[in-house]
């Protein structure tokens, strides 16, 4: 089973029937296989915010959602994580591009990698770190954690998880 | 008619029906007006209330009525090519066009100006756009309600305000009172 694979297999045996996604280069691969899975409707979104109320919406209509997008979108989506995804206590697993950190090619996302935890951690949105293939292994129960505690979570994948993946 | 008094006359048309509705004096309108577990208030996020419609119809079977402004698409303007490409035959789009920013005082949207939303709609793809008066705007519910067809709706109103008070619900109670009505209308 490819890491694209286990992703989204993770994703269905949690009950996640809708995911909006915004890309990323190195987020191609599981877009790609959200788009092939049956049990899952995909909504690409044109912001991430806007991605989040549809996740918001689809929510309150019973079913378990999630959203796919790069580092740069915590700077796009601070008033809609507060105001309506905490404020209301909807549950939100975020799939996040950690782009800017080690094998970065372009210098540009690295201003928003050196921001990217420091904004999270004022936000109080547990936030994990997939550094190594194997810190895969841990989405699933992450997964039940985000739906247990309603709250969104990060998840951050790095150039070296990707690489190893 | 200002935006009130369109709310007001539309009322007996979504009272029944599942509402998302835009932040500040709109949420706050029909809060005064009609209270419901069927209805969905926005405390925060300005722009969102298409999106959140959209999402929720996606989900489940119900019709969902989202009531938005027009400065609130102006500033979530890629809601309209993905509501026109995730086609979702029990969701409504009733834009309320003041051509103004109404909640902040009244400031002029360009929406108010050369910006026609009803012809971006459709430049985006949205089959069902209709531009309604004021005093149209029931009809034209009822009208896309009966369709049973996506529908965009572009009510064209005066802008200004009434004194409404602010709504003092917890949002967790809004957002479970209303959870709970939409899953028991599903399971009926
Ligand atoms: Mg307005």
């Amino acid at each position: 089973m490819s890491v694209n694979e286990k992703i989204v297999a993770d994703l269905v045996n949690n009950g996640i029937e809708f995911v909006t996604t915004v890309p990323c280069k190195q987020l191609a691969g599981v877009i790609d296989e959200i788009d092939r899975c049956d049990a899952i409707y995909h909504i690409p979104a044109n912001k991430e915010d806007e991605g989040m109320g549809l996740c918001a919406g689809a929510s309150m209509g019973g079913k378990r959602s999630a959203i796919i997008m790069q580092n740069t979108a915590i700077g796009v989506t601070i008033n809609t994580l507060v105001t309506l995804i905490q404020y209301y206590h909807i549950p939100l697993p975020m799939l996040i591009s950690y782009r800017g950190e080690l094998g970065e090619p372009v210098a540009c996302q690295v201003e928003m990698a050196v921001h990217t935890k420091a904004l999270l951690a004022q936000l109080n949105i547990p936030t994990y770190h997939f550094h190594a293939a194997a810190d895969v292994n841990e989405l699933d129960t992450i997964l039940k954690h985000c739906f247990m505690s309603k709250k969104p979570v990060a998840i951050l994948t790095d150039a070296s998880f990707w690489k190893g993946a | 008619m200002i935006r009130s008094e369109v709310l007001k006359s539309i009322i007996p048309v979504i009272s029944e029906q599942l509402v998302v509705c835009n932040i500040g004096l709109p949420s706050q309108e029909l809060h005064m007006l009609d209270d419901q577990p069927s209805n969905f208030y926005m405390l925060g996020t300005m722009g969102l209330s298409s999106s959140i419609g959209l999402g929720l119809a996606l989900a489940q079977r119900e019709q969902v009525i989202a009531i938005d402004g027009d400065g609130s698409v102006l500033t979530n303007f890629g809601t309209l090519p993905t509501i026109a490409n995730n086609v979702a035959d029990n969701y409504i789009l009733l834009i309320i066009d003041n051509g103004s920013y109404g909640s902040t005082g009244d400031q002029p949207t360009y929406a108010g100006l050369k910006t026609s939303l009803t012809e971006v709609a459709r430049a985006c793809g949205c089959e069902n756009v209709v531009e309604c008066k004021a005093e149209d705007t029931a009809e034209a519910l009822q009208r896309a309600l009966a369709s049973k067809q996506m529908t965009i709706i572009v009510c064209k109103c005066e802008s200004g305000n009434i004194k409404v008070p602010v709504i003092d619900m917890d949002p967790v109670v809004i957002k479970h009172r209303f959870m709970q009505e939409v899953r028991a209308r599903n399971e009926q």
